[in-house]
């Protein structure tokens, strides 16, 4: 009956690492009310998360622009339709790529940086003298961190499918040599602002508030030696990139999933 | 890094965001087009709407007039009733006919207004009582097969009575 007592443990373990998950993830909305009154630390943090995030996106999003255009050039040049090509990529960045590749990047680039930081906080036992200076360590320093998070990945995403767009038509338009006009023209027929674009903008919202708080945690609950820390880093790279591909499915189905 | 050179680059971020918040809104989707009140509700009864949609094209002579603003099904007389936003500045007679068209060999449906000859308009909440149905290929092929059918049947009847006459001949 060993391996049943074993199975029944691990089952605890998992239960309760939910559990405490979900009690972080209450007691954050909780502090976040307290961040707002001090916005200077998020100004700070959103510098930190936003700001330093910005070349990694804009790189990233102007490379997967022109690879689209240039993809797509070659499929739909066979059906007479190479005009739609900036309908495509407009499409596909705004609803889907924009918001999780930049969610992906997020969680390599900001996500990690945060967890690393509140681990050796952790390590460090700052976090134990915040608590016995009877400072709250989540208003004081995890709070900031997830509100920066959650208004840095909105701008992030649409910077993102913005510089996508403008690196399809630079490819498009100056290099295949698609008409300028019809490039536009066919996309503001068919994209609409608050279905397409206002509904991709929830999406990356939504993703903020998952890879920032995956990352708060990963880095508050880690332990508080070397391998600790790195091994929180990698968790929170696996597991925000995991919650989102899988949220990303979820949020698809409910928000375009039903026909016009 | 001074304080103030930090809320400097994180507002840069922020207006930048911004900005591109609002280049894909008027750049690269439509929310200049129609976005403002001056329009006026019509409605077009239809047997067949084909694959109309919501938010699809009305068109007079080619030029986009207006928006399709919602589809439903008459439950009385199982017509298609659409609804049709025409901005303010175009007035139609009230006369007027409405088509569904096909932009295109493959294209997408949109609604084609033909201006009549009366001299009253067509004012918000009317009715336009003249229209043409979507055309619906697989009723197009199916009568173009009855029709080569029935032809075939007349002249197979017609050579079987010529046969006959040949039967006679000799």
């Amino acid at each position: 009956m060993n391996w049943l007592a074993l199975i029944g443990a691990r089952a605890l373990a998992m239960l309760g690492g939910w559990g405490r998950a979900a009690i972080f993830f209450v007691d954050l909305l909780a502090a976040l009310p307290a961040s707002l009154r001090r916005f200077s630390l998020v100004v700070v943090q959103i510098h930190a998360i936003g700001n330093r995030s910005l070349l990694i996106i804009l790189a990233s999003g102007m490379a997967v622009g022109f690879v689209l255009a240039l993809q797509l050039y070659n499929t739909l040049i066979t059906f007479g339709a190479a005009e739609s090509l900036g309908l495509v990529v407009n499409l596909s960045l705004v609803r889907e790529l924009g918001p999780v590749v930049t969610a992906l990047l997020f969680a390599g680039r900001a996500g990690t940086s945060l967890t690393a930081e509140i681990g050796l906080m952790k390590a460090g036992e700052q976090i134990a003298a915040l608590e016995l200076m009877a400072i709250d360590p989540r208003q004081r320093v995890l709070a900031p961190r997830f509100l920066a998070g959650i208004i840095s990945m909105p701008l992030l995403a649409i910077l993102f499918s913005a510089i996508g767009i403008l690196g399809a038509w630079l490819v498009a338009v100056g290099l295949i040599g698609i008409d300028a006009g019809n490039f536009w023209s066919i996309q503001q027929n068919a994209v609409d602002v608050w279905r397409d674009v206002g509904n991709g903008v929830v999406k990356s919202a939504v993703f903020g508030v998952i890879c920032t708080a995956v990352a708060l945690y990963q880095g508050y609950e880690t332990e508080a030696t070397p391998e600790g820390v790195a091994y929180a880093t990698t968790r929170t790279v696996v597991i925000s990139s995991l919650a989102v591909l899988g949220a990303d499915f979820i949020l698809t189905a409910l928000m375009f999933s039903a026909p016009r | 890094m001074s304080k103030r050179n930090l809320e400097i680059l994180v507002g840069l971020f922020v207006v930048l965001g911004l900005a591109a918040l609002v280049f894909v809104s008027l750049k690269a989707a439509n929310l200049t087009s129609f976005s403002n009140g001056a329009t006026y509700a019509l409605t077009a009864r239809f047997d067949n709407i084909g694959g109309l949609k919501a938010r699809a094209p009305v068109r007079s002579a080619g030029v986009v007039v207006g928006r399709v603003t919602s589809i439903s099904l008459d439950a009385k007389t199982f017509q298609g009733v659409v609804s049709l936003e025409v901005q303010r500045s175009y007035e139609f007679p009230k006369d007027t006919s409405a088509k569904i068209l096909t932009a295109g060999l493959l294209g997408d449906q949109y609604i084609g207004l033909e201006p009549g000859g009366d001299e009253k308009n067509l004012v918000a909440g009317d009715v336009i009582t003249q229209t043409q149905s979507a055309v619906v290929l697989e009723n197009l092929i199916s009568q173009f097969l009855f029709n080569k059918a029935a032809d075939a049947g007349g002249t197979g009847g017609a050579g079987g009575a010529g046969g006959g006459e040949a039967a006679k001949k000799p």
